[in-house]
């Protein structure tokens, strides 16, 4: 089924940042979007100077930078100014812990206030920050925790007795745990933030550093082994402040909702830096996805422009249009999309719903920022993730006799690879050199996802190329999930695939065989399920368990998740030759 | 006699996430939190409290179920309606 294309309003293409894509692709340099940023004064670049002093410099400290809506709608405004102070202090507190250059400070907090601020405080004081999605399990904290080799973890009472009381002291690299609510009794071994921000200086001279000094750690899954940290430099945000520009066509009068947690990339680069480098009022709701509240919030604070997630489109799209009409959207101007490919579907039911279509883009965790876009001076082809930014060469490559050769022909498929060079790509995987290495061959970083181009140069996702799941716009690890699974004393095997969802795109679905003399059975099966959840958390937990007395394999012994997975959608099974052991 | 909604809600939530410790619910906080449970396992709950007690839940009442007092009080009203 082929989808009509939207097509854009003279007054659309008029206010927006990139009038003419072809131009710009031809005339940008990464130099001169560098040239957009101030750095800072004595030398160096530091993302939060950059997201916060500079405003402050040129007497924009008045204006709000971050308005908080609590759980219970209590309001909290921020200004530049005062996001200043508040990030001076808690660099003052990391330095008053001896922290600094090279140290690696790991948050585990839901959106709150304190989340922004100790990162863009950790990037003044020249540590890494590295946020934690908050429901995770502890499995998942340890590991990112071990990984990284975090020196102090930001977070709260709860979270701190529930996900990491018991397994702290296994981690030599952890000098401080600092709550955000600890007041009188605090657990052994703890700061309360609040006095120890109490008693610092709202001064603070920014950690000199350097482009390519490391600045976010972020995590993500690989099919095999353990979570892999990307990591990105302070330079990333010379890519973060343009392709808010371009992708997301924010203007320093806009109010900003990008609904993502900063725990994942997206709300980090562009939930917290680039909105503030471009100068925005930043929207940030602690409360989950609830249709009626986003549609209020959307209404009650003007929000221009806004930046979400395909599954809570659809999760709208099933509420319906009617309850759309019962607010005032008219203030928003421009809505995007990103973490798994958006349905067309949603892309037409938006454009019918809104009056504008939500804007598709793709990027990974890796490349740090927006890479391939639609526009809102751009015909929306529904379905399609746009375009390239400029500044970014995309193309459709395939392996061949260990050669990589790039695929010229329109509309066929093959890996969608990127040519190095932005700023905001990753440096390393940390302590993985070999994994990082193999992400490039032959001059192009390879993304690992499939896709096409048409013959008009608009890019269309096809699927992943390996065993990786997105669910809920999360790259979930099989391995990561197997291996918990395998801790339980039942447990032979295990192989664990992604299930096409109507609403999340995919769900984790494990197949566990049994070990001899160990029977199935309902009881087992909670059980597993609930083992799952307490070490991996709800959002890398599988939702579905079932029994096997064998797993399919191949003659090394490997399973074959593929084939679970052909069988699973009753697809083609593909070349079975290297099957050895049968599913039973 | 009418059903015991609580219990049944409790029994729904427990095949969804066996792990939560059902004695440890704040049954006027959110459940969301309460039980460590996400969107998905939510949308799963309503689902399946559909499917036990043939209560239609609109998509737009799903706010009202969101704690374990809201969600009883809300199906033992359903009920009565039908």
């Amino acid at each position: 089924m082929s989808w009509d294309s939207i097509l854009k309003r003279p007054e659309e293409i008029a206010r927006a940042n990139l009038r003419d894509y072809d131009r710009e692709v031809t005339d940008f340099s990464w130099d001169q979007a560098r040239s957009l940023l101030d750095g800072l004064p004595d030398g160096g670049l530091n993302i939060t100077y950059e997201a916060v002093d500079r405003h402050v410099s040129h007497g924009r400290g008045d204006k709000i930078a971050l308005r908080w809506i609590s759980q219970e709608n209590r309001i909290r405004a921020l200004t530049y100014s005062d996001l200043q102070k508040l990030t001076n202090k808690f660099a003052n507190v990391l330095r008053s812990l001896n922290f600094g250059k090279g140290d690696r400070v790991y948050c585990l907090l839901g959106r709150v206030p304190d989340l922004y601020i100790a990162a863009l405080g950790s990037l003044k004081a020249g540590a890494a920050f590295c946020p934690l999605f908050s429901a995770f399990g502890p499995e998942p904290i340890k590991a990112r925790m071990s990984i990284g080799e975090a020196n102090l973890l930001i977070t709260t009472e709860r979270f701190y007795r529930r996900k990491l009381a018991s397994w702290r002291n296994e981690l030599g690299s952890l000098r401080h745990v600092v709550l955000v609510d600890g007041e009188d009794t605090l657990p052994d071994g703890t700061f309360g933030l609040a006095a120890l921000m109490d008693g610092a200086s709202e001064t603070f001279n920014i950690e000199r550093t350097a482009p390519e000094d490391i600045a976010l750690l972020h995590f993500t899954s690989g099919t095999t082994g353990r979570p892999k940290g990307a990591v990105h430099v302070h330079a990333a945000v010379i890519a973060h402040h343009i392709t808010g520009q371009f992708a997301l066509d924010l203007h320093p009068d806009d109010i900003f909702w990008c609904t993502a947690d900063p725990g994942w990339v997206t709300g980090t680069s562009y939930g917290i830096i680039s909105p503030l480098t471009n100068g925005t009022t930043m929207i940030v709701d602690q409360a989950e996805f609830d249709a009626e509240r986003w549609y209020r919030i959307l209404q009650d604070h003007k929000v221009t422009v806004w930046y979400t997630a395909p599954t809570a489109i659809r999760m709208l799209m099933k509420v319906g249009s009617d309850i759309v009409r019962q607010f005032d959207l008219s203030h928003l101007r421009y809505m995007a999309s990103v973490g798994e490919p958006l349905n067309p579907e949603a892309v037409v039911w938006s454009a019918k719903t809104f009056g504008k279509p939500f804007h598709d883009n793709w990027w990974q965790t890796e490349t740090g920022g927006i890479m391939i876009s639609n526009y809102q001076a751009m015909e929306v082809r529904p379905g399609s993730m746009g375009k390239p930014l400029p500044g970014v060469e995309a193309g459709i490559v395939e392996r061949h006799d260990g050669q990589l050769r790039e695929i010229t022909a329109p509309s066929t498929v093959g890996e969608l690879a990127l040519r190095p060079g932005w700023p905001s790509m990753m440096r390393a995987y940390l302590h993985e050199e070999e994994r990082y290495r193999k992400c490039f061959a032959d001059g192009w970083y390879l993304s690992g996802d499939l896709a096409m181009r048409d013959a008009d140069g608009y890019y269309w996702f096809v699927g992943r190329a390996d065993d990786m799941i997105k669910s809920s716009g999360h790259l979930i690890g099989p391995f990561e999930v197997e291996s918990a699974l395998m801790e339980h004393p039942a447990v032979a095997e295990v192989a664990v695939i992604g299930i096409p969802d109507p609403v999340a795109g995919e769900i984790v679905k494990a197949f566990v065989a049994l070990k001899a003399g160990i029977a199935s059975s309902e009881e087992l099966r909670m059980e597993l399920l609930g083992h799952a959840r307490k070490r991996l958390g709800p959002a890398v937990a599988p939702k579905e368990v079932v029994f096997r007395q064998n797993l399919p394999k191949t003659r090394s012994g490997k399973i074959m998740r593929r084939l679970l997975k052909a069988r699973e959608l009753g697809l083609p099974e593909g070349d079975i030759s290297t099957l050895e052991s049968e599913e039973r | 006699m009418s059903p015991d909604i609580h219990a049944i809600i409790e029994q729904e939530l427990k095949l969804i996430a066996p792990d939560i410790d059902l004695a440890a619910i704040d049954p006027k906080h959110d459940l969301r939190e309460e039980c460590d449970i996400d969107s998905m396992d939510f949308l799963s709950l309503v689902t399946a409290l559909h499917r036990r007690l043939g209560v239609d839940v609109p998509e737009r009442d799903y706010p009202k179920l969101i704690t374990l007092d809201g969600a009883t009080e809300y199906l033992r009203r359903k009920l009565a309606e039908l």
